[in-house]
């Protein structure tokens, strides 16, 4: 039974990581309607200039926690720029082209970062020294680090601000407007590129911090981490209902869990036949099946049909 | 467009500057022999593909340092670095632009899936090609005779592993976890057979991915098997992270890897985890082989720290040059039967080939982490090789200790 | 665009544009591979490749309208199929010609199979459903090593038949009129071939009423359904379409390289097909083809700002493998920055794109 809530916990972590970045892909995406796919890629960048930053400053006499904290406070600026830049630069002059103009400049924008943290950083994996506390708790034979109930407390956190800030301020008035037509938010005084600009802002601010959560957990950063996380947090917020907060939420968690319970009991359940190899076709299967019959993932409303 | 220009100029400058290339450099009365290096230089395997081109970049600056002079000639060795990208695809391309330059040698690819494919077109040219660190069995059972590498194969390496495992490490239980490529399944399943011949019994088969960062799901069902040894087929950047997610989990069994957890990466990437795990890497340790420790220090003194294979690229250039300078000419069927025949002593351990062009013996090293340092233990499954005078286990206290 | 118009009209020239057309791509590979080298006859084949697995994605994505990431999933069928039936693995030995159409067959069926769950679903939730089949796919062919080896895993299918019709091998050199035809040749003209065959169903399909019935869906589908289109069977039949496309150019691959591996069958693949198709300009053929040509020489032409740099400045400034890839991101951009509809935008298309600034704002950002 242990084994079991091992997986279960196991399976909330990484949700929460998946959550963490799938959360700054559905808030694009909420208001713009457009697949922000240089997301995974900010998140990466965030990671190397927290990294960088952390690298210089382990060995002096501050706290762990304080070095990374730094380290985060160096990397969302950074970040935030970056998210304004690229939507400046590469989607808003593309707002009114065919909708697959953007989709193509946002792959380009990935392989620029890319290449770019390359360039700066190197082609090695970069370590991240062991600075968060990581002091296991034992739950009924199941263990679960410091770390850990972090992330998920950060996840839910990040979730529930969101949450506020658009349903709750005047600014995410403003934004659930812009989504809803943004000509007509236009005509009513708003500022829809601001709005947008914001937008783009925050969900970068987020990356930054998904980008040091998730290196600092994993113990490295690399530029070419960005692409399989953006893939898998991309697949959460599309599980959960993409342009939802609390579908991202839901839909990572889901998805770090199918995963954690596909890995382990996929070949117990086949006879073997099957292995923990076929972990990402379940995952991918459960998604398919649940778009299936509920084309618009689990907590996504039937918004009005596009071409 | 401003891009359409630069576009035309890279067009032009290829079609006018490429024919002149190197040539313009060297008096008549030098020789210039093109040597290739392929790996990939771009994408998730670009560290290990830089570091192969540097590790072949060293050996060609040292012997253009020294002067070679062949066929009565003096000789000017050029490196042509090209990016396959770890596709195969693009890798027949740069196999096949590496031939139309002429090139006198390949030293390439870094996965079997490049090389396998890139290794049919130096064939149909008559380009002799050495893999640096390409294990797959099949690359060198296609019956080409210009096809050499100077890293064991996945059979050579797993077949050890399996023995070690076995019988050193006295493992009974064990399970094996593998990413799914050519090299970690290769590995991984013949390390499988060799452990299961010896005795071992094998409790789980678990995968993952080479962009895997999160092991804990199968980690959790190895860990319910309760296995006394996991081995790893896979590179250091999932065998970092694995190691302490292991510990992490309380899963304190015996971690094995092969030579791509074998890097100074696994250890910083594992931090204090990484203690105790024990990795193999063909060949002898670099600071028991003449030159060894010289091309470590001049290597990080250029390039940094060395990732996983470019001492093996520095001595497939160093023996294609041997080669040459032994046939006295820099014909790729002059040298070829040099080359097949050649013995020499090389900073990974001694090289010759056999019928096939796998390195003979195929001696492989263990090592393992004490002191956040990699110490080699043994070295196993060698057959005679030419420098055989090798003291079995290390100190520990040697500064060239810290592995590569 | 008056002049291109006139031309067109006169058959005299069309004729002529068509016979010096011809002739420029009959001698193509001897003059690429005399001015250039041999290197850019096989970049060339590849392009013919591409540019029929990028009409079968065009059909999909450009005609219908539906959004497909995982398209190279029908790649990878077509490659491992002529892979397993050419190849020592099973000691099965079939011909060319009898594992083409079963490719296309076989692709056609498994297009339909993937197709239909996704009948329902829309724009990004179609893609992460299709880039999911693809990812499935992909997963199969590397794994099916064990417990029944199938398809060898990752270590790939290796000594996979060439092309040969009866005795003759297009692996191998040939003298004709003292000509030399080394494989890369003989694989051009067979690429060639396959390429305006493929060109031509295309161009007949879009004309048909199956073509307008794709348009019709792809802008509105309602109205195309209460226009009396089964929209379904109309849907079905664009995944089919494609994927035998697909299917077909996977065989060829196979056999041109002689070694597959699950690595050549990736998601970025399929993503650089679709770029390919979008960036030409989706939908239309010649744009499409344009596409291709583009993305599949620039990062090959890329490799030589090595050079260009020595010609240039004297010296290597900037490592050249740093730079290569970065500037073909760049150029991704730019190029959908100053032509958003793509480089040749179908002709439809672009009358919409131009009349369509308010109208579109609307429709395009979600409720």
């Amino acid at each position: 039974m242990d084994i079991f809530l091992q997986q279960i916990i196991n399976g909330v972590v990484l949700g929460s990581v998946y959550a963490l970045v799938a959360l700054g892909y559905t808030m694009v995406y909420g208001i713009l309607g457009l697949i922000n796919f240089a997301h995974g890629e900010v998140v990466m960048i965030g990671a190397m200039v927290a990294l960088a930053v952390i690298n210089a400053l382990t060995g002096s006499a501050l706290p762990g926690p304080v070095i990374v904290l730094l380290g985060l406070l160096v990397a969302m600026p950074t970040c935030m720029a970056l998210g304004y830049g690229i939507e400046r630069f590469a989607y808003r002059p593309l707002r009114h082209a065919p909708r697959l103009a953007p989709l193509i400049t946002a792959i380009g924008v990935s392989i620029v970062l890319q290449n770019s943290a390359m360039i700066i950083w190197g082609r090695q994996y970069i370590p991240f020294p062991p600075l968060l506390p990581s002091k296991p708790h034992f739950i009924a034979g199941a263990v679960i680090s410091d770390l850990q109930i972090f992330i998920v407390l950060l996840a839910a956190l990040i979730m529930v601000g969101l949450l506020f800030l658009v349903h709750r301020t005047r600014l995410g008035r403003a934004m659930r407007a812009t989504a809803q037509n943004a000509e007509v938010a236009g005509l009513m005084g708003v500022n829809i590129n601001t709005i947008i600009s914001i937008t783009f802002v925050v969900g970068s601010a987020l990356a930054a911090v998904a980008g040091v959560m998730v290196s600092g957990y994993y113990g490295l950063a690399h530029y070419y981490m960005g692409f399989s996380l953006g893939l898998k947090a991309f697949t959460a917020a599309v599980l959960g209902g993409i342009g939802n907060f609390g579908g991202a939420m839901l839909g990572g968690l889901l998805l770090g869990i199918i995963e954690s319970l596909g890995a382990g009991y996929i070949g117990p359940l086949t006879g073997g036949f099957l292995g923990s190899n076929y972990q990402d076709v379940f995952a991918f299967f459960v998604l398919i099946l649940v778009l299936v019959f509920r084309p618009s993932g689990l907590l996504g409303e039937r918004i009005a049909e596009r071409a | 467009m401003k891009f359409s220009h630069g576009f035309a100029f890279a067009i032009l400058a290829a079609t006018l500057g490429l024919p002149g290339c190197g040539k313009e450099q060297a008096p008549s009365s030098e020789l210039v022999v093109k040597i290739g290096s392929v790996a990939p230089l771009t994408g998730p395997q670009a560290h290990l593909g830089k570091d192969n081109d540097n590790g072949a970049r060293l050996a060609i600056d040292e012997v253009n340092a020294t002067g070679v002079t062949i066929g009565g000639k003096k000789v000017k060795f050029e490196l042509i670095s090209e990016d396959d990208q770890a596709d195969p695809k693009t890798a027949t391309i740069v196999a096949q632009k590496l031939v139309d330059q002429k090139v006198n040698a390949v030293i390439g690819h870094l996965n079997s899936g490049a090389t396998i494919p890139a290794s049919k077109i130096y064939h149909d040219a008559g380009v002799v090609q050495i893999s640096p660190s390409a294990t797959a069995i099949p690359y060198t059972q296609q019956g080409f005779k210009n096809a050499f590498r100077v890293m064991t194969n996945d059979e050579q390496q797993g077949k050890v592993l399996g023995e070690f495992a076995v019988k050193q490490m006295a493992a009974k239980k064990i399970a094996i976890i593998d990413d799914r490529t050519a090299y970690g399944q290769g590995l991984a399943d013949q390390f499988e057979k060799a452990a299961k011949a010896g005795g071992g019994e094998i409790l789980a088969r678990e995968y993952t991915t080479d962009r895997a960062t999160d092991f804990l799901a199968i980690l959790t069902s190895i860990k319910g098997r309760q296995p006394d040894l996991v081995f790893y087929g896979g590179m250091d950047a999932q065998g970092g992270p694995m190691v302490k997610q292991m510990r992490s989990l309380g899963l304190n069994a015996k971690f094995l890897g092969g030579d791509g957890a074998q890097s100074r990466e696994f250890i910083k990437i594992a931090g204090a985890d990484a203690e105790g795990v024990t990795a193999s890497s063909p060949g002898l340790p670099l600071e028991k082989m003449p030159g060894g420790r010289e091309f470590l220090k001049k290597f990080e003194s250029k390039y940094g720290k060395i990732q996983i294979y470019a001492p093996y690229a520095y001595d497939a250039a160093m023996t294609l040059i041997e080669a040459m300078k032994k046939a006295d000419s820099v014909d790729p069927a002059k040298y070829l039967p040099a080359l097949a025949t050649i013995q020499r002593n090389g900073v990974t351990g001694p090289i010759a080939f056999d019928a096939k062009g796998d390195v003979k013996g195929g001696a492989v090293t263990l090592y393992q982490v004490k002191g956040g340092n990699w110490v080699p233990l043994q070295t196993l499954g060698q057959e005679a090789p030419p420098a055989a005078d090798v003291p079995p286990a290390a100190d520990g206290k040697s500064p060239f200790s810290a592995g590569y | 665009m008056s002049r291109w118009e006139k031309l067109k009209r006169d058959p005299r020239a069309a004729w002529a544009a068509f016979i010096l057309l011809a002739v420029l791509l009959a001698v193509l590979p001897f003059l690429t591979d005399t001015l250039l080298s041999r290197t850019w006859v096989r970049i060339l084949d590849f392009v013919l490749l591409y540019i029929m697995l990028a009409l079968g994605l065009n059909i999909v994505v450009g005609f219908a309208g539906l959004l497909d990431l995982g398209y190279v999933a029908f790649f990878a069928v077509g490659a491992y199929l002529y892979a397993l039936l050419a190849s020592p693995h099973f000691g099965i030995h079939l011909p060319f010609w009898a594992l083409l159409p079963l490719g296309a067959g076989v692709t056609c069926i498994f297009g339909v199979l993937l197709g239909a769950p996704t009948l329902r679903l829309r724009g990004d939730y179609l893609a992460i459903v299709t880039l999911g089949f693809g990812e499935i796919i992909r997963i199969f062919l590397n794994n099916l090593n064990a417990p029944v080896n199938i398809t060898n895993g990752p270590q790939g299918v290796n000594k996979i038949d060439p092309v040969s019709f009866g005795g003759f091998s297009l692996n191998q050199t040939h003298q004709v009129f003292g000509i030399h035809f080394s494989p890369v040749h003989n694989y051009y003209y067979l690429f060639l071939a396959l390429t305006i065959l493929v060109i031509f169903i295309s161009m007949r399909m879009q004309d048909s009423r199956i073509g307008r019935a794709w348009v019709a869906v792809r802008e509105d589908e309602v109205a195309a359904k209460a226009m009396g289109i089964n929209t379904r069977n109309i849907k079905l039949l664009a995944f089919a379409m494609g994927a035998s496309f697909g299917g077909v150019s996977g065989g060829l691959f196979a056999a041109f390289q002689g070694f597959i591996s699950p690595e050549s069958f990736t998601l970025i693949e399929s993503i650089m097909i679709l770029c390919m198709v979008v960036l030409g300009g989706m939908g239309n053929i010649a744009g499409v083809v344009l596409g291709v040509v583009l993305l599949v020489v620039l990062p090959e032409a890329l490799r030589y700002i090595g050079p260009a740099e020595q010609a240039l400045f004297g010296r290597i400034l900037v490592d050249p493998a740093d730079l290569r890839m970065l500037i073909f991101g760049l150029a991704l951009i730019l190029v959908m920055l100053f032509r958003p509809a793509g480089l040749l935008p179908s002709t439809i298309r672009k009358r919409e794109f131009e009349a369509e600034d308010e109208a579109v704002v609307e429709s395009e950002t979600p409720a």
